[in-house]
């Protein structure tokens, strides 16, 4: 037994030393977070050699870690901005998209919300505080709508395929995370919100939008409304170590990860 | 050798300076970065549209910067849970100091120290999963996540800090004036009342600010308790969003160095100096009203 312990600790110096060089930073959206998690776990099992950190500081906190140089790999749920893109260009930075998944956003009510589905439309409605009364829909008692903080990948997203312009009402409620406003909804049978698929528990209750339920199969044929696509950036094109997880991320295997997450895979 | 002990006395010395010099060097730097990074947004908005807009919108296109519904978040907030928590700290201060005997004043006193102790996002939890429902249900409410809910949970904040300087007021008034009160006949209850509160007022005044400073700058609990609605209250339940949860909810996803990074740095400033005025009244009313023996009432 103990012999089998020097050995391993002699194995675990060995690799160690000899491939310690190897490590990866990845920083970003709090909605890709969970993706990339799975996927390093998945990857560093296969390459015990590479050392990956992994943080969740939101789209614009990666971008901004990928700029100054201080994370290799940045999470975005969002496509850079062209500010974004300029100030990187000025510090020798080429930001490198590559699409990673698909996430598709649901509204969520509580369980026992008599309302079946929604349009578009009506749910532009709602979160611009035009309707007050679950009554209009079919429910009962006032509408209390729940939005993400305004600067989240998920609010500019819903804002963008849903709000179209218009502005989320000032009354809407703010919480600052997918988990916060499942847990605000599960916790109040007057409350609508609006979270990625990947989130989606039977403790709330998702809406079909335009007749069409949002999930893998309608996300990535395109049918479903409102859904977006996630990004990875790196600083030029990936190469080493960074192209290999790159490369497992978009693999079958990396996809299937995707999947299991609650998101949906690319089809090629 | 006496030169030696000397010089090992200014060295020693020294050392306790830059000590203290440390805590003044790191708010002189926190100071400076928060007035670099917040101050830029003027150059946007000007200081009365961003202090009296009604509308924060601040990733739109174009952005909207007023951030007025979130200063009257602050203000109700603090003010309700002052309303709350001043009375309970004050009387629980009197009890402790007046009142108690020694065995039940050793029983409460490291309880009410032990919710100072409490992380603040414990008791936020406490708010959104205990008190949220429960409001919701008793008042028959839209939400439970409200001011109302906020304000308690910063009065369960503010307590400790507001009960426990205004114990040390109470105690510190000379003993010679109690004596005297009971020595001309004054019951209990009017020698509290009229010699002791007023001669502990300049104390416990400091301790309301502080506790009012407290609530103000507290971050979590709001975040998680009071709604997040950016718009002005017109009822006690109405939900609302104070200027820290609005700082600590979007500064992640802010674009570095952007209009809105800058917007919110400015928010910072404006708490800033909310607290700093709330800081000097306590310092100036403790200064004031100075109590310098029996002689000064």
């Amino acid at each position: 037994m103990k012999k089998i312990i020097a050995l391993f600790a002699l194995a675990m110096l060995i690799a160690g030393s000899a491939f310690a060089e190897t490590s990866i930073t990845v920083n970003g959206s709090t909605t890709v977070l969970p993706i990339m998690q799975k996927m390093i776990e998945a990857y560093m099992k296969a390459n015990p050699d590479v050392k990956i950190s992994l943080s969740g500081g939101g789209s614009g906190n990666g971008i901004k870690s990928l700029i100054d140089g201080s994370t290799d790999i940045a999470m975005a749920s969002r496509a850079m901005k062209d500010k974004e893109i300029e100030l990187a260009k000025s510090k020798g930075v080429e930001p490198n998209q590559i699409v990673v998944a698909i996430d598709a956003i649901v509204p969520i009510v509580h369980p026992s919300n008599a309302v079946s589905a929604v349009t578009l439309d009506q749910l532009k409605k709602i979160y611009m505080g035009e309707v007050k009364e679950w009554k209009e829909l079919g429910g009962e008692g006032p509408v209390v709508v729940i939005s993400r903080d305004t600067s989240s990948g998920t609010y500019e997203t819903w804002e963008g395929l849903v709000m179209k312009k218009a502005r989320v009402f000032p009354g809407a409620m703010l919480q600052a995370s997918n988990g916060a406003v499942v847990q605000a909804v599960s916790k109040n049978k007057n409350a609508i919100g609006y979270i990625g698929v990947g989130y989606l528990d039977a403790s709330t209750k998702a809406l079909p939008v335009d007749g069409i339920m949002g999930n893998a199969e309608t996300a990535a044929s395109g049918k479903y409304p409102i859904s977006r696509d996630l990004y990875i950036y790196t600083n030029g094109a990936p190469k080493d170590a960074i192209k290999k997880l790159v490369d497992f991320v978009l693999s079958a295997d990396g996809q299937k990860i995707v999947k299991e997450a609650g998101f949906v895979p690319l089809t090629k | 050798m006496a030169l030696a002990r000397k010089t090992k006395d200014q060295i020693i010395q020294n050392i306790f300076f830059l000590t203290a010099l440390s805590s003044i060097i790191a708010l002189g730097l926190i100071m400076v970065y928060l007035f670099l990074e917040g101050l830029p947004i003027f150059e946007k908005v000007s200081v009365t549209n961003f202090l009296f807009g009604d509308y924060w919108y601040p990733t739109s296109d174009p952005p909207d910067f007023g951030i007025f519904p979130l200063i009257a978040a602050s203000v109700a907030v603090t003010l309700v849970s002052s309303a709350i928590a001043i009375p309970l700290g004050v009387m629980t201060a009197i009890y402790l100091a007046e009142i108690a005997g020694p065995r039940s004043h050793d029983f409460f006193k490291p309880i009410v120290e032990l919710l100072a102790a409490l992380p603040s996002v414990v008791i936020g939890f406490f708010g959104m999963v205990i008190v949220a429902p429960f409001l919701q249900e008793t008042f028959n409410l839209a939400t439970g996540l409200n001011l109302f809910n906020a304000a308690i949970m910063l009065a369960f904040m503010s307590v400790p800090t507001i009960c426990s300087v205004s114990e040390d007021a109470i105690y510190s008034v000379p003993r010679e004036l109690k004596e005297a009160s009971l020595a001309l006949g004054a019951t209990r209850w009017e020698t509290i009342s009229r010699v002791i509160l007023p001669a502990s007022l300049s104390g416990i005044s400091t301790a309301v600010i502080l506790g009012m400073s407290r609530a103000i700058g507290e971050t979590m609990v709001v975040l998680m308790v009071a709604g997040g609605a950016a718009m002005i209250p017109t009822s006690l339940f109405d939900p609302v969003r104070p200027m820290p949860s609005s700082i600590a909810a979007e500064m992640a996803e802010a674009p570095f160095r952007g209009d809105h990074y800058h917007a919110l740095f400015a928010i910072g400033i404006v708490l800033f100096i909310f607290t700093l005025i709330f800081n000097i009244i306590a310092a100036h009313i403790a200064e004031k009203h100075k109590q310098v023996g029996a002689a000064t009432l």
